[in-house]
């Protein structure tokens, strides 16, 4: 940071003007990544930062945050109704949208303020971009170096479709593939099998090698039997329908690879829309931990800024004012409730953390001895920021200070019960019961329908059988699973059937009528 | 670190999508803009608003639990009064609880509300009443321009050549390369004969002579007309003088005109509106009802209230007739006249409604617009009404005059194509 290029206001601080410049947002970033590199010890993509109309951050909005996006009609609905929302002032933009990429792009948006640029730098720029580069589930399932690229491939793969096969006929595929997206991830890494790429260079490379090898010696001394595997360099190729070991729970994968009738361009979409499922996959589990850790970092950033003298008593405000709508938390009987803020759960828990690690309690030291106070922080915030998604992280961290803060209750009831019953409250005997059930909402196994191929009669009448595995009763919404076993039944060319059964016993529940494919 | 201004990058990325959706949403789109216009003011018909559209066929279905099965858990904030034990009334439906996965961006509900622009809302307003794409697009078109002269250009069409321009090039040009004049010229050949008369081998004729050469290969070499010279009068497409025009909005509010009819009369005065207001920048609309008396209203009662009363539409033409010569004089406004009727009225009314019709109103008017709505088909079918046999016969005489049937909202359109078709009238 250098100090000789501040020119305005107090000399100490960063800026002093309400409006942004290159200038100022240049000084408060290198300020911000000196505390966020060397005081937080976190570690980041290199930045990109890139300032946006309003306009352009509904497109981005639209396109589920992707800068590159194929065309699709459900984007622009999206677009509409945001945009309704907007003009009519029911909702204000987000400060900004963040891109697991590398570089990582951050989008600002032009009309906010230089302290809320300083916000928006702290929290997408170093807050998201550590997690995005440090946590597990991202590391191990999303390629931040490729995404863009890929995407640049996508669009113009399915722009090319278009202008092949007509706008219509691509719309009806990525009406399908959309329908079956939470369908389309791989939860567990797949066994490598060699693809038939690989297969045939390595026959290729067999037989060079013989030719370069060759002695005629050998051909003509040595008796030589019907060497059936050698046939042509090949190895018998392996039953079709054992290509894809059943049962399968990533259904797009399995349409991809085996239905029987469709055109190579359909297979290559539901790909793009499966890869496109799997780079979002690690961001759905981890909303809490993830939004969490941007706004822990934009905190601690800020108010260090403050303590340094280079953020003003009014850009402070300006922060905190924002920060505390971010957290803000409505109770369950509040008209603005919709569920429990991921921000503020987030936030809390990771100040939690810190005060356990700094300044125990002795309901601290019992609740977690491994890191009550042993004063390292950041070194337990940066573990759990790397290992944890939000099911494990709210098991393992959710302390009962938490919990009384956010008075938490837990309520259970049967389908047909008229009442809810209160299961427990934030007391000794319930913090466990809470810390469990609230831990089993954000874990996606559960709360995402476990839904698999059982079977496909490829040799006979080519049915596609799904099962539901309903868990604790919780069966489909009717409606919907039919509108979705029709895009299944279109894809897979043949009738579809779904069946429902209970998770444990395996007991039939219930059994959806058959679906034919449309012509 | 870079920061990237991202700002001028192209604007409408969405656009694609948002056609793409307006096609899929096509016939509901198509409904809500009816409806919309149906409740909407005349003057505001073009204008972009909030449509609400039913989500069938947008919805984007996923496999997803239903909230009303199996056995529910979770975990709520903000306990105040409750201990463990307790049991409190679930809440309708049992959803919007706990135990249910916000579906965001508006997908549970049945209804989903956005804004149209005013070219697209014009665009399917259009559609509906099944306009030719031609005549859409003279509508949709804002202003009709004239070429008008504006400075001068070095290319053009020959016709376009502006003499005056060229020449005076031509003439600085053959000055500042010193090309000879004629006079010049003529007066070395005369002092070269003169010579030769006199002085047959004097120096002097040997030195004009060679200057005379000299000046007539300058002559030559120096064209009196260069490419370079022309100039043409450059024209621009500039946008007609826009005057001001006034609607004159008349209906028929006695008892027989049921609400399908006056919407389609809403529906003509609508169209109306939109073609002169292509052609004027300033449109007034003026409302007269009548019974067997007419009142100007405003546009409110004018569709919605209802009067009791016979059928005299000659008062309709005399409140018409006052209305302009005491507010819109005939040398500063354009007057357009549109009439909606069922078609009944007093039979000895007749004589009167002809005669101020040719006499008063037809003359100082741009058009009149008859049209006649009947509740279905079977209406045609009938005799011709009072009203049609008063008006028939001018449809043949007067050429600003059209009086159509209408029992559709396709049966619109036809009434304008003689107003509208180019060329026909002048503005």
């Amino acid at each position: 940071m250098s100090d000789a290029a501040i020119t305005t206001g107090d000399p100490g601080l960063l800026f002093s003007e309400h409006d942004w410049s290159y200038d100022a947002v240049q000084r408060t970033y290198d300020a911000i990544e000196e505390i966020a590199l060397k005081e937080l010890g976190l570690d980041v993509y290199p930045n990109q930062i890139e300032v946006i109309t309003a306009e352009q951050m509904l497109d981005a909005y639209a396109s589920i945050g992707m800068p590159l996006m194929y065309n699709h009609w459900s984007f622009g609905k999206h677009f509409a109704y945001n945009e309704l929302l907007y003009r009519k002032g029911a909702r204000g933009l987000a400060y900004e949208i963040v891109i697991n990429s590398n570089p990582c792009i951050s989008y600002v948006m032009e009309d906010n303020s230089m302290a809320m640029q300083a916000l928006v730098i702290a929290h997408a720029a170093f807050g998201h971009n550590h997690f995005f580069k440090n946590n597990n589930l991202f590391r191990q399932w999303t390629d931040a170096e490729a995404i863009l690229d890929y995407m640049q491939f996508a669009k113009s793969y399915i722009a090319r479709c278009e202008e092949r096969h007509g706008a219509r006929a691509v719309e009806r595929v990525l009406d399908a593939a959309h329908a079956l997206m939470d369908h389309g991830v791989n939860r567990y890494q797949r066994k490598r099998r060699v693809s038939p790429k690989s297969r045939e260079q390595r026959a290729r490379d067999r037989l060079r090698y013989e030719e370069e090898s060759y002695n005629d010696l050998w051909q003509r001394t040595v008796p030589v039997d019907a060497r059936p595997e050698h046939d042509d360099g090949r190895e018998p190729a392996p039953r079709v329908a054992d290509l894809v070991p059943l049962p399968e729970e990533n259904i797009l994968y399995y349409l991809e690879k085996m239905a029987p009738r469709l055109e190579p361009w359909k297979r290559e979409i539901l790909r793009i829309v499966r890869q496109l499922a799997q780079y979002f996959y690690p961001q759905k589990q981890t909303k809490v931990m993830n939004e969490g850790c941007a706004t822990y970092v934009h905190y601690r950033i800020m108010n260090r800024l403050h303590e340094k003298g280079l953020l003003s008593d009014g850009g402070v405000l300006e922060f905190l004012h924002s920060h505390s709508s971010v957290i803000f938390q409505p109770d369950f009987d509040d008209k603005r409730y919709s569920g429990i803020n991921p921000y503020a759960l987030g936030f809390e828990m990771m100040t939690d953390i810190q005060r356990i690690c700094e300044r125990p309690t002795d309901e601290d030291r019992e609740w977690f001895p491994e890191i009550a106070g042993n004063g390292d922080a950041m070194g337990t915030l940066r573990d759990a920021w790397a290992n944890y998604r939000d099911e494990s992280f709210v098991l393992q961290f959710l302390s009962p200070a938490v919990m009384r803060r956010f008075k938490m209750f837990r309520l259970s009831a049967e389908a047909d019960d008229p009442e809810y019953l209160v299961e427990a409250i934030h007391n000794e005997r319930g913090y466990q019961k809470i810390r469990k059930a609230l831990a089993r909402r954000y874990d996606v196994a559960l709360q995402d329908p476990n839904i698999q191929v059982i079977a496909a009669d490829l040799d006979g009448d080519r049915v596609l059988v799904l099962r539901h595995e309903a868990i604790a009763g919780r069966l489909l919404d009717r409606e919907d699973a039919t509108a979705v076993l029709q895009h299944v039944a279109d894809l897979w060319g043949y009738p579809v059937a779904l069946e429902e059964v209970d998770a444990a016993s395996h007991d039939l529940l219930r059994e959806h009528d058959r679906v034919e494919p449309r012509p | 670190m870079h920061i990237i201004d991202r700002r001028r990058n192209p604007q409408g990325k969405s656009l694609s999508n948002r056609q793409r959706f307006l096609r899929r949403a096509k016939r509901q789109v198509t409904e809500a803009v009816r409806q919309a216009s149906g409740e909407r003011r005349i003057r505001d018909v073009a204008d972009g608003e909030r449509i609400v559209i039913p989500t069938d066929g947008l919805r984007e279905p996923r496999f997803h639990h239903d909230g009303e099965t199996g056995h529910q858990d979770g975990v709520v904030p903000g306990n105040k009064t409750f201990q463990e034990g307790d049991r409190i009334p679930r809440p309708d439906g049992g959803s919007g609880k706990s135990g249910r996965e916000g579906s965001a961006d508006g997908d549970g509900t049945d209804a989903f509300g956005f804004v149209l622009t005013r070219e697209e809302f014009l665009d399917i307003f259009l559609e509906d009443l099944e306009l030719p794409d031609l005549m859409k697009k003279s509508v949709s078109r804002s202003e009709n321009t004239t070429p008008e002269r504006s400075g001068f250009a070095t290319s053009g069409s020959p016709t376009n050549i502006n003499l005056l321009r060229t020449m005076r090039n031509s003439l600085s040009r053959r000055i500042a390369l010193r090309r000879p004049s004629t006079d010049e010229l003529e007066a070395l050949r005369a002092e070269i004969a003169e010579l030769e008369r006199s002085a047959p081998d004097s120096r002097r004729l040997d030195e004009l002579r060679i200057r005379l050469g000299l000046l007539e290969r300058r002559t030559r070499e120096i064209p009196y007309l260069d490419p370079m010279d022309i100039r043409f009068n450059r024209f621009e497409a500039v946008p007609k003088p826009i005057t001001q025009a006034v609607m004159v909005c008349m209906m028929d509010v006695s008892g027989s005109m049921s609400e399908s009819m006056k919407d389609l009369a809403k529906r003509f005065f609508m169209l109306l509106y939109l073609f002169i207001q292509r052609r004027y920048r300033h449109v007034e609309i003026v409302f007269i009802r009548h019974t067997h008396k007419a009142e100007e209203v405003d546009e409110d009662t004018f569709f919605y209230s209802r009067e009791t009363g016979g059928t005299v539409v000659s008062t309709a033409l005399v409140e018409m007739r006052k209305v302009i010569a005491e507010r819109f004089p005939v040398s500063d406004w354009n007057i357009y006249a549109a009439q909606a009727s069922d078609g009944d009225n007093l039979t000895a009314d007749g004589p009167e409604v002809a005669a101020i019709l040719a006499r008063d109103i037809l003359p100082i008017t741009q058009y009149f617009a008859y049209v006649e709505v009947s509740g279905g088909v079977g209406e045609l079918l009938k005799t011709d009404s009072n009203l049609w046999r008063t008006y028939a016969p001018f449809s043949a005489t007067h050429r600003n005059f059209a009086a159509r049937r209408v029992a559709d909202r396709a049966d619109i359109y036809p009434v304008f194509r003689d107003l509208f078709t180019p060329e026909k009238h002048s503005v």
